[in-house]
């Protein structure tokens, strides 16, 4: 169910910058998609699992745990999405840094939001417009912790 | 009025406390959730903790009954240039009331326009010359509480045909169209995953028919178009103004989703 539908991978062969243009005029960020994956760093600089383990919880950051369960200490573990324990061995890093990035790049209709985006989006509330939900920094931490998830 | 705005407040935020605290934990009688489903139609109380269940059901622990009781006064107050209150012109809200509630939103005849219960109200306060009351005054939330309240019980029935329709697309679409930096729709969290449990809250299926509702988060009873905004800040989307012609689509569209659920006004919920 997780896996990435035929007709998305077809248009994911070869290279596609950034999130697809739409309604909001901020100028999409750029990233190269190959295949089922983002395969290098957003910035050229290693995660750190540990601040990544904290952007997964924070309520204001990653909230990651509002939808799904993790193997961490954080109250209230959401079941909106899949449980990623194990994530890191079901997926490749570039997998999932594309599956962080912008989830709606493997599965059109998911309600997982897209972390690293800013073009495309409707009605976004004044304060957050133009700026993705977390820097490439804070994505690339985040991969790093689910990395470690074996 | 400030005054009793904050006086009804502070009542009803002690008295909820004293619930919760005083009541043990599982004492909690399982009311017959049967008369809150329909079809596969679900009002928030079928979700909620058996704790705040009972304390809805109850009307002495309920916090929503004082904005009730206090819309009663409204009810009878002479107001405006001309003198009249509602029930001189209405008689006892228990008759002239009963089922109102359960039909709005609604085509206001005189201007063709979809009205939500909030509106029709300072439509009657305009034709007795007196001010509207602002949206989420204690006034508006207490006398539009009483008047639903008269609905306790009888199903949710709205018109969406004829000079509705349009209204009800336009609901539609709000309703089933993604926004804000979280870039999700009302369906997705109401419709395709009511049950699931998001951090802290059982997602349910957003309905209407407890509206206006008593939240322990608000410490207040609020509209519907509080909750609307609330939903709609938590994806970090741009909130609507209170009243706006798109909000009170979405009223009726959500009323008709929720066709022939319970009124359970005031609703109490987390
Ligand atoms: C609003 C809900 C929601 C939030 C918040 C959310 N996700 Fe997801 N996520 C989902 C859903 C639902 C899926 C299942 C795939 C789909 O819907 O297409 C998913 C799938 C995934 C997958 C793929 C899992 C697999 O086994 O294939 C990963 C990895 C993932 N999420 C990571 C994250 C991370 C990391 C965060 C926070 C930075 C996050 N998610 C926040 C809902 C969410
Ligand atoms: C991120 C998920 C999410 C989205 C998107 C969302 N809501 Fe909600 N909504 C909630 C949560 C959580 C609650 C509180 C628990 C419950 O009743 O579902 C809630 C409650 C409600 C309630 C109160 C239900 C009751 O019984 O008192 C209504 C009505 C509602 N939402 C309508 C909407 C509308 C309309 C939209 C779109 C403008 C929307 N929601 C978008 C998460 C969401």
């Amino acid at each position: 169910m997780h896996h990435l539908h035929a007709a998305c991978a077809v248009a994911f062969v070869g290279v596609l910058l950034g999130a697809p243009a739409a309604a909001s005029s901020a100028p999409a960020l750029q990233y190269t998609v190959a295949g089922d994956g983002i395969p290098h760093s957003l910035t050229g600089v290693p995660g750190d699992p540990t601040r990544g383990k904290a952007l997964v919880a924070d309520r204001k950051l990653g909230n990651c745990v509002a939808c799904h369960q993790l193997p961490l200490d954080a109250p209230f573990q959401g079941n909106v999405g899949p449980n990623l324990a194990g994530v890191g061995s079901r997926l490749s890093v570039p997998q999932l840094r594309l599956r962080v990035v912008d989830m709606k790049l493997v599965d059109a209709t998911t309600i997982m939001p897209a972390f690293y985006r800013v073009a495309g989006l409707n009605d976004v509330a004044q304060d957050f417009q133009g700026r993705p939900m977390l820097s490439a920094q804070q994505v690339e931490d985040v991969v790093t912790f689910l990395e470690t998830l074996k | 009025m400030k005054k009793i705005a904050e006086t009804l407040s502070v009542a009803a935020a002690v008295l909820a406390l004293a619930w919760v605290i005083a009541r043990p934990a599982g004492s909690a009688p399982d009311a017959s959730l049967a008369k809150y489903s329909v079809g596969s139609e679900k009002a928030g109380y079928v979700y909620l903790d058996p704790q705040l269940r009972a304390m809805e059901s109850d009307p002495i622990e309920n916090p929503g009954y004082l904005w009730v009781d206090k819309g009663k006064t409204l009810w009878n107050a002479a107001a405006g240039s001309t003198g009249q209150s509602c029930a001189s012109c209405h008689g006892a809200a228990e008759q002239a009331m009963r089922g109102v509630g359960a039909a709005y939103p609604k085509i206001d005849p005189q201007s063709g326009k979809l009205v939500d219960l909030e509106q029709r109200i300072n439509l009657e306060r305009a034709r007795m010359g007196a001010a509207p009351y602002a949206w989420e005054s204690e006034q508006l939330l207490a006398l539009t509480a009483y008047i639903k309240s008269m609905s306790r019980g009888m199903p949710v029935r709205v018109a969406v045909d004829g000079p509705a329709h349009q209204y009800w697309l336009e609901g539609k679409r709000y309703y089933e169209t993604r926004r804000g930096q979280l870039d999700m729709s009302c369906e997705q969290c109401h419709g395709q995953y009511a049950g699931r449990q998001l951090r802290g809250d059982v997602l349910s299926q957003g309905q209407t028919n407890g509206f206006p509702e008593y939240r322990l988060k608000w410490q207040a009873v609020g509209s519907v178009q509080r909750r609307f905004r609330s939903c709609d800040t938590k994806i970090r989307a741009q909130t609507l103004p209170y009243g706006s012609p798109e909000y009170v689509a979405l009223e009726l569209y959500i009323a008709s989703r929720g066709e022939g659920l319970p009124i359970e006004t005031p609703a109490v919920r987390k």
